[in-house]
């Protein structure tokens, strides 16, 4: 009995953690090639509300997350063009996108809100899913559950195992160098933006389509900033990606049961719970890395321009 | 085939100016096609968005009312954007100053004898109130490298739920029926209204003067000196002796003050009480028009109107024509896009080199 009671707060925190692992990771490669983008939240809105629509047009779930990726996509490659390829700031450059996708998802989501539909369907095989204490959080999770475990050791085997790997790891820590040695700075760092949109792209369609399966304008509250600041968190490596998701996965679950409980604490101070925790994570990892550590990519947000 | 940019030698001043008036067209036509796309006329969606707003006495006050706050909070964050310090976070610093310069107004209410004193302790609390939000990112960022950018994001969306949370608890009009709201100032608590039974107050004054201080201490000073400087050229800036530390603190503390001011403006001016949320994202929009004023006082200025010009505008259009606000934002944030990508012209000579790509 208190098994399945824990497996269900486990097959929560999963859930909640999923969209901020899915689009940490997808920002984790673009830092990596030296690219800070700021547009994760209008990326991630954009794919929820584009995923939603096309879900409901076309009554497929898997239609809506591959045209939630593909809004995401689309959008950074308009961040890929001002930032790697006519070398605009980035920050300022990925502002415009976050407000650009809030604004495009609203117009896009418009005619959706108050709709709903059946979420993501879960797994389910017969005599594994039914185990008790283990079935429903291995062997009963939706597909985008999977595919954020899978990205992470897609991502860190790709990263650390592979020759593209390598240079892209390269081309983030110094693009001087690397594109003296001949390596193609800006193809990389593009195709890295577009992975990266694609990737909050799906965190958003994962919101929309199996989190809380309808569409709400702002729907995605700053995961898209939180999923910024657990890559910094992680210190730039996927396995602590998915560790700090599950901890802030965690966070928000505490959060959501402790408003249920009424501790006597206003609710507004539990909904600042996640964003003082980031703060909070972010102090707690600069203090601990006073004693040495990974740091930041070395050309991270720092503009390439192939001759000066 | 690739693209090149080389930087150009002499920036012409001609195409430093252009850039952002050609951005601006070219948002206005991908607006229209979207207008077009979306079954509605564009000449009629142009005529709402940028003229009738201009021509009647009534809308051009509130797009001088929209326009303050924006050009306020927008001079303040052109401090820190120029000195590669990105203080997101102004929303919340606006947030705050109007809750705390508020918070005076509330305690105040129904004061007897001298009141002269209320307004003028409203606008330095909010905009100390402002200041101390601004430095809790500031000091993360020098005692221990937390970047400023998550962390002065974070506490925006703290910001709303404190104010959220006082509005509906404590500050909450007793007498009111249980409205989320808290009581109406008393006059003494009000900016005055420049003229009589207009709706334009003095925080159009306070944004007018905060920006020609802000040109006057840009161009003028060795503290506007240094902001350039560290602007142009980081290292040039440490080997002058410019200290990093003290000009992050200094331009957030700027930012901050600028951003709370206007909160308890916005506050004082225009709505009379605290209600639970205070901003229609003034913070986020200043961001846009502190890039498409080129981080310049008098660019800031017109980008203000601008962008107040098509605020007030899309207001219009969701009436006439049905067309929904979301459309205004995402043509902000396209407008501020296409003024980057067009800053890059400006900067660069763009050629197309036949062969692969770098």
């Amino acid at each position: 009995m208190t098994l399945d009671v824990l497996q269900m707060v486990l097959v929560t925190i999963v859930a909640a953690a999923t969209p901020l692992m899915i689009a940490a990771l997808g920002e984790l490669v673009v830092e990596r090639s030296g690219v800070l983008n700021l547009g994760v939240e209008g990326m991630m809105v954009l794919g929820a509300a584009t995923g939603f629509a096309v879900a409901v047009e076309t009554g497929s779930t898997l239609a809506g997350a591959v045209a939630g990726a593909g809004a995401g996509l689309a959008l950074s490659a308009l961040f890929g063009i001002l930032t790697v390829v006519l070398a605009a700031n980035q920050i300022a450059s990925g502002l415009a996108m976050t407000i650009l996708g809030l604004g495009l998802s609203g117009l896009v989501g418009a005619s959706y809100v108050g709709m709903k539909r059946e979420s993501a369907p879960h797994l389910a095989i017969p005599g594994l899913t039914d185990l008790p204490g283990i079935g429903r959080l291995f062997f009963g999770q939706d597909a985008f559950v999977y595919a954020g475990f899978a990205l992470v050791a897609g991502i860190a085997w790709f990263l650390w195992r592979t020759r593209a790997g390598l240079a892209l790891r390269a081309i983030g820590d110094d693009h001087t160098s690397t594109h003296a040695l001949g390596l193609k700075v800006r193809k990389v760092r593009f195709l890295a933006v577009l992975f990266g949109g694609a990737c909050a792209g799906l965190a958003g369609a994962y919101l929309s389509l199996a989190y809380t399966p309808f569409w709400a304008p702002a729907m995605t509250a700053g995961r898209g900033w939180i999923a910024l600041a657990l890559v910094v968190f992680a210190s730039w490596r996927p396995l602590r990606v998915m560790a700090g998701a599950m901890l802030f996965g965690g966070a928000t679950v505490l959060q959501l049961h402790a408003q249920a409980a009424g501790l006597g604490l206003p609710g507004q101070a539990l909904s600042a719970l996640p964003y003082l925790a980031t703060i909070l994570a972010l102090v707690l990892l600069s203090l601990g890395r006073r004693q040495g550590g990974s740091v930041a990519p070395a050309s991270l947000g720092r503009v390439f321009t192939p001759f000066r | 085939m690739r693209i090149d940019l080389s930087p150009r030698t002499n920036r012409s001043p001609l195409m430093d100016g252009l850039a952002p008036i050609l951005a601006f067209v070219v948002a206005v036509a991908i607006g229209g096609i979207v207008v077009a796309a979306m079954g509605r006329s564009p000449a009629a969606a142009f005529v709402t968005y940028f003229v009738t707003p201009l021509s009647e006495v009534w809308s051009l006050q509130e797009v001088a009312l929209k326009a303050a706050p924006l050009a306020l909070i927008a001079i303040g964050l052109a401090f820190c954007f120029r000195a590669n310090v990105w203080n997101i976070g102004a929303e919340g610093q606006f947030v705050v100053g109007g809750l705390f310069g508020g918070w005076i107004a509330v305690a105040t209410h129904g004061a007897e004898g001298n009141t002269l004193w209320v307004l003028p302790l409203m606008l330095a609390v909010g905009t100390l109130a402002g200041i101390a939000y601004a430095l809790i990112p500031a000091l993360l960022k020098v005692w221990l490298g937390v970047s400023e950018i998550l962390t002065s994001l974070m506490l925006v969306y703290v910001a709303e739920l404190l104010l959220d949370y006082m509005a509906r608890g404590p500050l909450r009009d007793p007498a009111g029926y249980n409205f989320p709201q808290s009581v109406t100032f008393d006059d003494a608590a009000r900016l005055p209204y420049l003229m009589e039974g207009d709706t334009l107050h003095a925080g159009v004054l306070i944004a007018l003067a905060a920006v020609i201080v802000a040109a006057i201490v840009l161009a003028r000073t060795l503290f506007g000196f240094e902001v350039r400087v560290v602007g142009a050229s980081p290292r040039a800036a440490r080997f002058a002796g410019f200290s990093d530390v003290r000009l992050t603190l200094a331009v957030f503390a700027v930012s901050g003050g600028a951003a709370g001011l206007a909160g308890i403006a916005e506050v004082a001016g225009k709505i009379g009480q605290l209600q639970p949320s205070i901003s229609p994202g003034y913070g986020f929009t200043a961001i846009i028009v502190a890039f498409l004023g080129r981080l310049s006082p008098v660019g800031i200025l017109v980008a203000a109107l601008v962008i107040a010009l098509t605020t007030i505008g899309g207001e219009g259009a969701q009436i006439d024509l049905k067309l929904p606000l979301d459309l205004t934002r995402a043509f902000q944030g396209l407008l501020l896009a296409l003024v980057l990508g067009a800053d890059a012209l400006s900067r660069y000579r763009v050629r197309f080199v036949p062969g692969t790509a770098t």
